[in-house]
């Protein structure tokens, strides 16, 4: 292989790398916060893109107030959800979250195909990228398009960001609190219910704006998150489930290495991070950047 | 439920019900193919022993599998694989449970070291694995087209290509299979892996290695739950991707807590009411995915208990 194929995987790898982090560090903010696991992360990222594509596309706003837009209506739906039906199982097992996720997920996947139906081919529709974004950039050693590169910025910048609020701010410290100990936060005179559905809502808004960013790239279809979800599980199990570094870092890194591996033996593309996943629970099973069991 | 430090004896009341609740469930499944066709009663049997089987895991030792496809997938198609390569009936119902059994010791020795949630994604990951490679592995598995159209030769004077005798033969290997489930949860082995799921320290310092007591648990379950891909394939004559597909996963977790987790008799049930609605959805041209997420939301909110649960509650009136 030579030298600017490999390069040119490497890129395409980061191009998906970009969308496993921002969807890890979702299921990363909301399991290690609140200790629900999102199944319905993949279907609010579908979401997400068919906002983008009606807001931008069939409402006529263009790609700039669709990519703000539509993660702020997942996030809304996803602060509903959490009020409405996931508040009620808190208290019980985890599992039960993950099954009523689970269900939603269904639910949500046919809900979308059946109003969808015949109503507009979203697939095959052209999404209109911002004339800013179109076009190639030439890197020197390799020509790569302008909004994958744009895709990868955002998702790195949008990563930091998180890591940052959560880890290094004020406002991150009172989340942690408020989800560690509530008894003891509520005492301080902080409503603790109120930051939880907070937390539930940033999580789901950075599926949805993974959504976004993929409409341009990937086809438009209720089963578009159904695949990927799953990916992305492995990642966080990989990562260190509830690890807010470990979900970026190994989301980029399992998509470049999905990707050279592919560019190897293409076959392995799909199943290589499933394989990492086994040998990482094998040598380490709290995970790359998980605290061990005994210290959660 | 406050473990109590022996067991009481069961009460010749407590005995009827059992007994009452098997002859029922006997009963119905013996005149099963008068009353609905007999594809689709196959099919209950099918996906009913495979509700068991996750629920020897799920509901007796606490353990979430997300990924149970990947024994069920893959004894379907071992069993359809070994039927068109002219292997007899026996042959492939065993050599299908046998694969099931292979594949869940390196799964099982790496899952249940992870417990909780950690434990449904890993078995979650692990059947996706299989479903890629099934996937891939076209020549075997054939793809997306499935495998189909292989033969089922006699057995004993049984002519198999009448479904109503495939249906009675299937139910006989369910009836072992099922027994043998209701035997390993009233067996020792059964207690002690009640009492890890109820208190695992206090069961290890009773002597127990929860360790162990999992293992056996997931690589029994695992067995069981290829015994049933097996069935169904045999009842069904079709393998397709759709067998190993992490929504199969899905299911078979719906038809257990629909029916009641933790009491066997349960997943059977559930398992044939999610199989008649989907039947009468699938006819009136409805919606199916809609309608059994709407249940499954429905039955984790409001019924977690499942009919069998609801109904054991109501006659034993006992808090739990």
């Amino acid at each position: 292989m030579n030298t600017q194929l490999l390069l040119i995987q490497v890129f395409n790898g980061l191009v998906n790398g970009a969308f496993y982090a921002l969807l890890s560090l979702g299921l990363a903010v909301i399991f290690g916060m609140l200790r629900i696991v999102n199944f319905m992360h993949g279907a609010l990222y579908m979401l997400g893109a068919f906002a983008a594509f009606a807001l931008g596309q069939v409402a006529g706003l263009g790609f700039w107030p669709a990519l703000i837009l539509a993660p702020l209506l997942v996030g809304a739906l996803g602060m509903l959800l959490e009020r409405g039906l996931l508040s009620r199982l808190y208290g019980l097992d985890p599992s039960y979250n993950l099954l009523l996720t689970f269900g939603l997920t269904l639910l949500t996947q046919d809900l979308v195909k059946q109003v969808m139906l015949g109503r507009f081919e979203v697939s095959s529709a052209p999404y209109t990228t911002p004339a800013a974004l179109t076009g190639v950039v030439n890197l020197g050693f390799v020509v790569f398009p302008k909004y994958r590169l744009f895709v990868i910025a955002l998702s790195l910048a949008v990563c930091l960001l998180t890591w940052f609020v959560i880890e290094k701010t004020r406002v991150g410290s009172v989340i942690r609190a408020s989800t560690e100990n509530p008894t003891v936060t509520r005492a301080f005179g902080i409503d603790v219910g109120r930051w939880v559905t907070g937390v539930f809502g940033v999580g789901v808004a950075l599926a949805g704006l993974a959504g976004v960013l993929a409409a341009p790239i990937y086809s438009v279809e209720p089963y578009m998150g159904a695949e990927l979800i799953i990916t992305t599980f492995a990642v966080v199990v990989i990562g260190g489930m509830g690890s807010i570094l470990g979900s970026v870092v190994t989301g980029f890194a399992v998509g470049v290495l999905a990707a050279v591996g592919a560019a190897v033996y293409p076959p392995i593309a799909n199943t290589l991070v499933f394989i990492l996943m086994a040998l990482v629970l094998l040598f380490r099973p709290s995970g790359l950047f998980g605290l061990p069991e005994g210290a959660r | 439920m406050t473990a109590l430090p022996f067991k009481p004896a069961r009460t010749d009341r407590e005995r009827l019900r059992r007994a009452a609740w098997l002859a029922g469930l006997g009963l119905l499944l013996l005149v099963l193919p008068r009353l609905i066709y007999p594809v689709l009663a196959l099919d209950i049997l099918a996906w009913g022993l495979f509700a068991v089987a996750f629920d020897l895991l799920f509901g007796f030792s606490g353990l979430l599998s997300f990924g149970h496809a990947a024994f069920w997938g893959t004894s379907a198609y071992v069993t359809a694989y070994l039927l068109s390569h002219g292997q007899g009936v026996p042959a492939a119902l065993l050599g299908g449970t046998l694969s099931a059994l292979v594949l869940a010791v390196p799964i099982g020795f790496l899952s249940v070291r992870s417990a909780g949630i950690y434990f449904s994604m890993i078995t979650l990951a692990f059947a996706q694995m299989l479903s890629f490679l099934a996937q891939q592995w076209t020549d075997v598995t054939g793809g997306e087209n499935g495998l189909q159209g292989f033969a089922r030769p006699d057995l004993l004077g049984l002519d198999f290509s009448d479904a109503v005798t495939r249906y009675y033969f299937s139910l006989a290997v369910f009836a072992v299979g099922f027994l043998l489930a209701y035997r390993a949860v009233r067996s020792p082995f059964g207690q002690a892996q009640q009492a890890v799921r109820d208190n695992e320290p206090r069961a290890q310092s009773v002597g127990y290695n929860p360790l162990r007591f999992k293992f056996t648990a997931f690589l029994i379950s695992a067995a069981l739950a290829g015994l049933a891909g097996s069935l169904y394939t045999f009842g069904h004559g079709v393998v397709s991707l759709e067998v190993v597909n992490w929504r199969t996963s899905g299911e078979v977790v719906m038809m257990t807590l629909l029916g009641g987790t933790g009491t066997l008799f349960g997943p059977v049930i559930g398992a044939g009411l999610v199989l008649l609605l989907r039947d009468i959805l699938t006819t009136a041209n409805l919606p199916v995915g809609i309608v059994t997420g709407l249940v499954f939301v429905l039955v984790v909110l409001f019924f977690r208990r499942g009919v069998v649960g609801t109904v054991q509650h109501w006659t034993r009136g006992r808090p739990r």
